[in-house]
């Protein structure tokens, strides 16, 4: 039984570093129907650039802010090179763009800050912290409990930016109806170049949360795949979804893998036990769990 | 618009039919191509593996004008770890040079499957140094083919010799886990290690990771918090490696009680992974450190001259050093097969039968300046992995360094399995094995 | 200029509804059937046969069933890596299970079987509809790729977990896989699949399913209102989708690679053909052929250049400039033509018509 909530303790852990990479994905979609397959190099040339800071010699606050500014520029280059020229194209056509935006941070990046492993060491605590939990202990790592906390104050603050103030509300408004937001002066552009910077700041997050873990290096892009079901199934417009989807997600994979597998005699499932896990879900809620209701018009 | 793409595909195309516009090639050179990764996500592998073999290979033209007076000249094609592009550089050079490439070293699983049949109908030698398909010792079935120093197999044969030698003799009743990459590659020591587990009475527990394994936290739950094996050993590859290790120290695991496969026993996968992974042990086919005749040699030819493709720090990495032997062990054969056929560029016909010859002797190893750094090896037209030996290694922190002696593994039980799976290969394949006699 | 047709009239319906109604694209498709089918191989060396052309083939023929589902159905599908794999491992198993089997039965058998496989995985299309379907087929692309690495069966127990394509003739001893075969027999052997099969997608997409399939992707409901039935028109597109993959798949391991391992087909593999689709031009069999040559060709080419031109370029910098390069000429072209190659040709026809007036 200890072992199962112990499981069930670490699985829901990782799926708040899930949900972080999800995140991002969920801004950009929110806002300009924009499905982002460069998400994880975001995240990944984010992570990249904080790290080669660092190692450059800045203190980690410096660092972080100027990674910081090195996201809004990425931001304000995408949305001039690529979404205004595209604009009111087809969503496949705006997700194939971004595949084009995923080669070049790729290969920028590497261009910039070399191939090798870089080891991010910015004090957060890696030791492991047992919990008392009946004749037993619970056993959890700080760094996901740290990751967790930071994923909670990041919802925390994009929930206030959406909520409370005057972006907040623009950016609304552009993700219910682009054109009539417009017609009421809420200039497009502008509130673009906020979302994907946003959603770049979101990246670098998960970046220095994936890099302590990992290290920094070229792998880091590939979190987005673990991303996909999350947002799948939280739904591609909700931030508490990718949140409750990270969480579902993370949880219903390790259980499955520990519990699940053995079994039907299999190992090494939780990868489409999760995409399958979605695909439940979503065949009762098509939308995702907390998406928008898609209204079908003839 | 239309015209000028039009006009640029055009010349785009007549250079590719026509194909290899004529590359810088000198005669008298020997002609080796590099298959290397040096960008992509496994990268920080690739580098130094990279950097060695060229090194290697270039200390060796300037310090001794090549082999035998012959130059050897390597053109480098990065693979990316793909297994596409792989095919398409091995198909790019080729027929570079007098003689066109004489061996490839593919350095990738994925690419030596996809080779193993192309080079051997191009009779070009393939060395798959410490990776690739095991069975493919068997030089019967797969002529061109060498897994020399050892194979996986042999590998998972050694870590048991090992773990039985510090169990005090008798592994009966213990349990051993193998973590490893859920593919081809990490599939490989499982027979072996089953074959083994039902002979020595332990209890074998599988943990497959999914590529490219940057979540193990289900898998490493199990092992620390639930089954608690007295070992564990790993398969892993790139950054499955480090967040194994991260994962491992975090459920508390007993990091000398965990020993990784060659590939998961290199720089980039420890010091990520910080001070949690002082203690890890690694299988070795070589030695680390940069003590060597052969070390001195490069820095003092290349790198004094500011010639070297690593950063001086570099020079001496497990994985660097990892590309100075298999260059060795490939020039050794070069050598072999000069000494019949002349002292001269050789083309990958010849070049094989040098490798099937070639006998590495602890003299010439001690010639060539890697004394204490490989083990000797013999090969021959049946036995194409050559007897070689691996040791174990272990990380302080700061460095590796051998902690054993070189342990032989167990041909005698090997052999046969290599056999069995070469000739169902053979009998897929409708191949008739050459005799060897 | 090049198009005269003053002059062609067609006096039958037959003949009006030609796939190439004007004779000047017959000349020219003929013209090009021949290049590819002579000119090629003659000419071509073998790291332009091997490594350009023969890729190129199977992943146009991917892209065509790709397209099948996406363009013309206008379901997202992220699964055909697992549906060429299903291909793949089928032919294997038929192969070598039933050694006297045809190579082209064998062929045509793993297509089925990647249809059945890929009926099965298009069932949540009903329910599940947009971005959110690529959860089904993402679920099916991982679930078949960890199936054919789980168990031994489908490799028969290799230890290595591979599988190696067995030499088979086509007729008499003409053998047309695995590297026994020569590699011109192997790239006539690809083309007639390729051939054969994207004529057969153009006149599908051009007669009634094909038209059921666009009703459905412009609008199910309305397609359905006017009596479309919405699961057997998409179910028969993830069918004829998966089958298209699923020779592809066999091809792939039969006559290109020789053996594979299941990580050959796998997410990235989806991705790959999903961009060709997509930038070749959805609903486009012409498209795919495009597409596959922009995203297989373009970036070896890239690679290439600087050696062809006499440069030397580090390795490293080089792959990186590749991936920049490549980047940005994909947002190049969409911005020049979003809805892919296959328009821009399109366009390109109607100057070429017009010339020289502008209109």
């Amino acid at each position: 039984m200890a072992f199962f909530v112990e499981t069930l303790l670490n699985g829901l852990l990782t799926g708040v570093l899930y949900a972080l990479v999800a995140l991002g994905f969920v801004l950009i979609f929110k806002a300009s129907g924009v499905f982002n397959f460069a998400q994880g190099s975001m995240v990944l040339f984010a992570a990249l650039t904080f790290v080669g800071l660092i190692e450059f010699g800045l203190p980690i606050l410096l660092a972080l802010l100027v990674s910081v500014a090195v996201m809004v520029a990425v931001a304000f280059a995408i949305e001039r090179a690529v979404l205004t020229p595209l604009v009111n194209q087809p969503q496949i056509i705006l997700f194939m763009a971004t595949i084009g935006v995923f080669y070049f941070l790729d290969g920028f990046g590497q261009t910039i800050w070399g191939s090798d492993i870089k080891q991010l060491d910015i004090g957060i605590p890696q030791s492991p912290i047992f919990i008392p939990f009946g004749e037993g202990d619970l056993l959890v790592t700080e760094i996901d409990l740290f990751a967790a906390g930071v994923g909670g104050v990041l919802v925390l603050v994009l929930a206030i930016l959406f909520q409370k103030t005057k972006v907040g509300r623009a950016l609304r408004a552009v993700a219910d109806d682009h054109q009539a937001a417009q017609s009421v002066g809420i200039p497009l552009r502008s509130v673009w170049t906020i979302v994907w910077a946003v959603a770049g700041i979101v990246g670098l997050f998960a970046g220095i949360m994936w890099g302590s873990k990992l290290g920094v290096q070229f792998s880091l892009s590939l979190v987005a795949l673990k991303a996909l079901p999350v947002l799948l199934l939280g739904g591609l417009t909700s931030i508490p979804g990718a949140i409750i989807g990270g969480l579902i997600i993370g949880a219903g994979e390790k259980l499955a893998e520990i519990f699940v597998g053995p079994l039907i005699g299999a190992q090494a499932i939780e990868d489409w036990f999760a995409y399958m896990l979605a695909m439940v879900v979503l065949m009762v809620r098509p939308q995702g769990l907390f998406g928008e209701k898609i209204i079908e018009r003839v | 618009m239309k015209a000028k793409t039009l006009a640029l595909a055009a010349v785009a195309l007549t250079i590719g039919v026509t194909g290899t516009v004529a590359t810088a090639q000198a005669e008298g050179e020997q002609f080796i191509p590099a298959l290397v990764y040096r960008s992509g996500p496994y990268a920080p592998n690739g580098i130094p593996f990279a950097n060695g073999f060229g090194d290697y290979l270039a200390m060796l033209n300037a310090r001794d004008g090549g082999v035998n007076g012959v130059k050897i000249v390597t053109e480098e094609c990065d693979t990316g770890y793909n297994t596409d592009r792989g095919v398409e550089c091995y198909e790019r050079l080729k027929n570079n040079g007098p003689t066109g490439a004489a061996v490839v070293n593919p350095l990738s699983t994925g690419i030596t499957y996809a080779l193993i049949e192309r080079a051997t109908a191009d009779k070009i030698p393939v060395i798959s140094m410490g990776y690739g398909r095991a069975d493919a010792s068997d030089g019967r079935v797969f002529p061109y083919v060498f897994t020399l120093p050892a194979t996986y197999w042999a590998g998972a044969d050694v870590a048991i010799q090992y773990i039985q030698e510090q169990e005090g003799g008798s592994l009966k009743g213990k349990k051993i886990a193998l973590v490893y990459h859920d593919s081809a590659y990490g599939k490989e020591p499982i027979a072996t290690l089953e074959a083994l587990a039902a002979e020595k009475g332990y209890t074998f527990l599988k943990y497959p990771v999914a590529h490219p394994g940057l979540e193990q936290k289900a898998t490493w739950l199990q092992i620390g918090r639930r089954d608690r094996p007295d070992w564990t050993l790993m398969w892993g590859w790139g950054v499955m490696n480090s967040t194994a290790i991260k994962e491992a120290a975090a459920v508390g695991y007993p990091m000398d009680k965990f020993i990784g496969v060659w590939w998961s026993g290199a720089e980039p996968d420890v010091r990520p992974a910080g001070d949690a992974s002082k203690g890890y042990k690694s299988l070795a086919l070589h030695g680390p450190g940069a003590d060597s005749k052969a070390h001195a040699d490069i820095l003092k030819s290349l790198y004094d001259a500011g010639k070297g493709l690593a950063e001086r720090g570099a020079v001496g990495e497990v994985l660097y050093n990892r590309g100075m032997i298999n260059a060795a062990y490939m020039v050794e054969g070069i050598r072999t097969a000069q000494a019949r056929f002349g002292n001269k560029p050789l083309s990958g016909e010849q070049v094989q039968w040098g490798l099937e010859n070639m006998e590495y002797t602890e003299a010439e190893i001690e010639k060539d300046g890697l004394a204490g750094l490989i083990s000797p090896i013999r090969l021959s037209c049946l036995d194409h992995e050559g007897g070689g030996k691996a040791r174990i290694q272990q990380w302080d922190g700061e460095k590796w360094s051998f902690i054993t002696d070189w342990y032989e593994p167990n041909r005698g039980m090997l052999r046969p399995m290599y056999e069995a799976s070469a000739a169902q290969y053979a009998k897929e394949q409708n191949l008739t094995p050459r005799a060897c006699s | 200029m090049f198009y005269r047709e003053a002059g062609q009239f067609h006096t039958s319906y037959i003949a009006d509804q030609a796939v190439f109604p004007i004779p000047v694209d017959r000349i020219a498709i003929a013209a090009f059937a021949v290049i590819a089918a002579v000119a090629i191989p003659m000419l071509g060396n073998e790291w332009f046969l091997s490594t350009i052309m023969l890729p190129f083939l199977i992943f146009a023929l991917a892209a065509i069933g790709l397209n099948i589902l996406t363009g013309y159905c206008g379901q997202l599908s992220l699964g055909t890596g697992g549906f060429m794999a299903t291909g793949a491992f089928a032919a294997f198993k038929l192969s070598t299970a039933f050694p006297d089997l045809h190579i082209l039965i064998v062929l045509l058998l793993s297509g089925l079987i990647a249809a059945l496989v890929g009926i099965a995985f298009g069932l949540p299309s009903l329910r599940i509809k947009g971005f959110y379907l690529a959860v089904a087929t993402l679920a099916a692309q991982f679930f078949l790729i960890w199936m054919f690495n789980k168990y031994g069966w489908f490799t028969n127990y290799s230890a290595s977990g591979v599988i190696s394509a067995p030499p088979r003739a086509i007729f008499g001893d003409l053998l047309v896989t695995s590297s026994q075969a020569s590699l011109e027999a192997r790239y006539l052997f690809a083309l007639g699949i390729v051939v054969v099969l994207a004529i057969a997608a153009k006149n599908m997409a051009r007669s009634r399913i094909g038209r059921m399939w666009m009703a459905i992707r412009d609008m199910d409901i309305a397609a359905e209102i006017m009596g479309i039935r919405p699961l057997r028109t998409k179910l028969s597109a993830f069918a004829f989708s998966s089958f298209y993959c699923g020779i592809a798949g066999a091809m792939w391991a039969f006559l290109h690679t020789g053996t594979v391992e299941p990580l050959a087909f796998d997410v990235n593999r989806s991705f790959q053909i999903l961009f060709m689709v997509i930038i070749g031009g959805l609903g486009s069999i012409l498209g795919s052929f495009f597409g596959a040559a922009f995203i297989v060709l373009l970036p070896i080419m890239l690679n290439n250049a600087p050696g062809w031109l006499g440069y030397q370029v580090p390795t490293d910098l080089l792959s990186h400039v590749e991936f920049m390069v490549f980047g940005v000429l994909i947002v190049f072209f969409l911005i020049v033509e979003p809805a892919g190659f296959a328009r821009l040709w399109q366009i390109g026809k109607e100057k070429l018509r017009r010339w020289p007036f502008p209109y």
